[in-house]
């Protein structure tokens, strides 16, 4: 099992040593050719316009598209958005995953906050019962899932924070800031 | 569980996601746009760059809220703004139009000649500079969530800034190889905090995201910056002092995120036109140097 990270910027090193936490062999990926040989891919939080920008440059959208028709994907924050099919604005998209996502949802900085999710599936497939804490950080909401997606955590009000379609992963918060490995061991059965 | 805003994993959380990326000094609203299209991962909103400060002269203040109001109008990415050393009203007043982090910046003429802002009084979370592995833990010590070496700005000369990243860098290795009885030594000889020279040393690095700063001109600049073994760039000057702003500032992101990669630096550090007109900060007065500034 190897998990690529895409590592054209943001904190991609997290998502690193979290994969190294539970013992999965990892690989940075900047260009096409570092997409041989993987299982599944990261897209780590970090700014969506910069990897956007960036993926554009140096003809990863359709390696990485193609990537994720059969493998395993998951987006954090950024890489969330990144993964979407619409945010409502002109920037380069993967349109992977029939979610609609809002970019800077719940204000500036000073409003980014934790909080703890009540996450069934992830209890279910971690055997685990505690909640789990997440780290928002001027972080995108899921607006609406449509085909084949579906939701995987909403906020007390309503407001969506994860979704899974097949083997993608969308999460508008960071596991990979936080010590609890279970996202990461739940997005690993998705690559297996 | 009540949400919780302002907390240091928020804090330092989002330098985290600047990593890898170039933090651009813009001063009104289309350099911004120009910066957030040639993919920065945040700008710097101040009304005169510091190659421009430096050429005034005079006192230099945090910027009119008015003009960094519309730059946070203008882009989606984080933006940053300065503070005078020492000036926690400044601070206050930045936190409260909504900028994402604050720079309380020798480039700006201190307040203060012996106290920096306590930082830990405020949700905004703040970003500082240093010239040794003692300032930078100092400033962590009062609440910094993200530090950056502080180079010479608005030079266009990379020397300060590789002496400053050298400084920390190596700091951090000696701290690594050290018996835990030589910590405390350490500590009082660097007059840095105890505590953060343990966790140093725990760590292997920083406890808070590291950027380089002042004096980066080129692609090149950048990627030896990277390659020093700081977390990302803050380019001032020499942006919008250079000849084509766009295509430098693109080429600099990407020099960054290919900072290994030779051969994509060449190819991006090709046809960039003008570079900033540099000035020798090896060799300037100690009065003229804006690092000197810091306690």
């Amino acid at each position: 099992m190897k998990i690529g990270v895409l590592a054209l910027q943001g904190d991609f090193a997290e998502h690193i040593s979290m994969l190294k936490k539970i013992g999965v062999d990892t690989a940075e990926v900047r260009l096409p050719k570092h997409l041989d040989g993987l299982d599944g891919l990261i897209m780590p939080g970090g700014e969506s316009t910069t990897i956007g920008k960036l993926a554009v440059a140096y003809d990863l959208m359709k390696p990485l598209q193609e990537f994720g028709k059969s493998k395993a994907m998951w987006g954090t924050c950024a890489g969330a958005i990144f993964l979407s099919k619409d945010i409502g604005r002109d920037q380069p998209l993967l349109g992977l995953m029939n979610i609609k996502v809002q970019r800077n949802a719940f204000g500036r900085q000073v409003d980014s906050f934790e909080t703890d999710l009540e996450i069934e599936e992830l209890k279910k497939a971690t055997d685990t019962t505690h909640p789990y804490h997440a780290v928002f950080i001027r972080a995108p909401i899921i607006e609406s899932v449509s085909g084949k997606a579906k939701i995987l955590s909403q906020l007390e009000d309503g407001r969506i924070v994860a979704a899974q379609e097949g083997h993608l992963l969308a999460t508008s918060f960071h596991p990979e800031l936080t010590d609890d490995t279970r996202f990461h061991e739940y997005f690993i059965s998705l690559a297996s | 569980m009540e949400a919780k805003t302002g907390t240091w994993t928020e804090k330092k959380g989002l330098a985290q996601m600047l990593k890898g990326g170039v933090i651009m000094d813009v001063v009104n609203a289309e350099q911004a746009k120009i910066a957030e299209d040639a993919g920065a991962c945040a700008v710097m909103a101040l009304e005169r760059v510091p190659a421009d400060i430096r050429a005034d002269g005079g006192v230099a203040r945090m910027s009119d809220p008015d003009m960094i109001l519309r730059i946070i109008d203008a882009v989606t990415i984080p933006v940053m703004a300065k503070c005078r050393i020492g000036h926690f009203v400044e601070a206050q007043i930045l936190e409260s139009i909504g900028v994402d982090y604050i720079d309380e910046s020798e480039v700006l003429t201190p307040a203060d000649e012996e106290h920096h802002i306590l930082k830990h009084n405020f949700k905004v979370p703040f970003v500082c500079g240093c010239r040794n592995i003692g300032e930078a833990l100092r400033r962590i010590g009062e609440g910094a969530a993200m530090i950056r070496t502080k180079g010479e700005a608005g030079t266009g000369d990379v020397v300060e800034a590789v002496r400053h990243a050298r400084s920390v860098i190596g700091a951090i290795k000696q701290i690594q190889n050290m018996d835990d009885e030589e910590l405390m030594t350490f500590a009082k000889n660097n007059g840095a905090p105890y505590e953060l020279i343990k966790e140093v040393k725990t760590l292997g690095r920083m406890p808070v995201v590291n950027f380089a700063a002042g004096g980066v001109a080129t692609p090149a600049d950048a990627a030896l910056m990277m390659q020093l073994g700081v977390d990302g760039v803050f380019v001032g000057s020499g942006i919008f002092k250079s000849g084509d702003p766009a295509k430098r500032a693109a080429a600099i992101v990407k020099s960054v995120t290919h900072y290994q990669d030779a051969s994509i630096l060449a190819e991006v550090s090709k046809n960039l036109g003008e570079a900033m007109v540099g000035r020798n900060a090896a060799h300037m007065p100690e009065a003229e140097k804006l690092a000197v500034r810091g306690w």
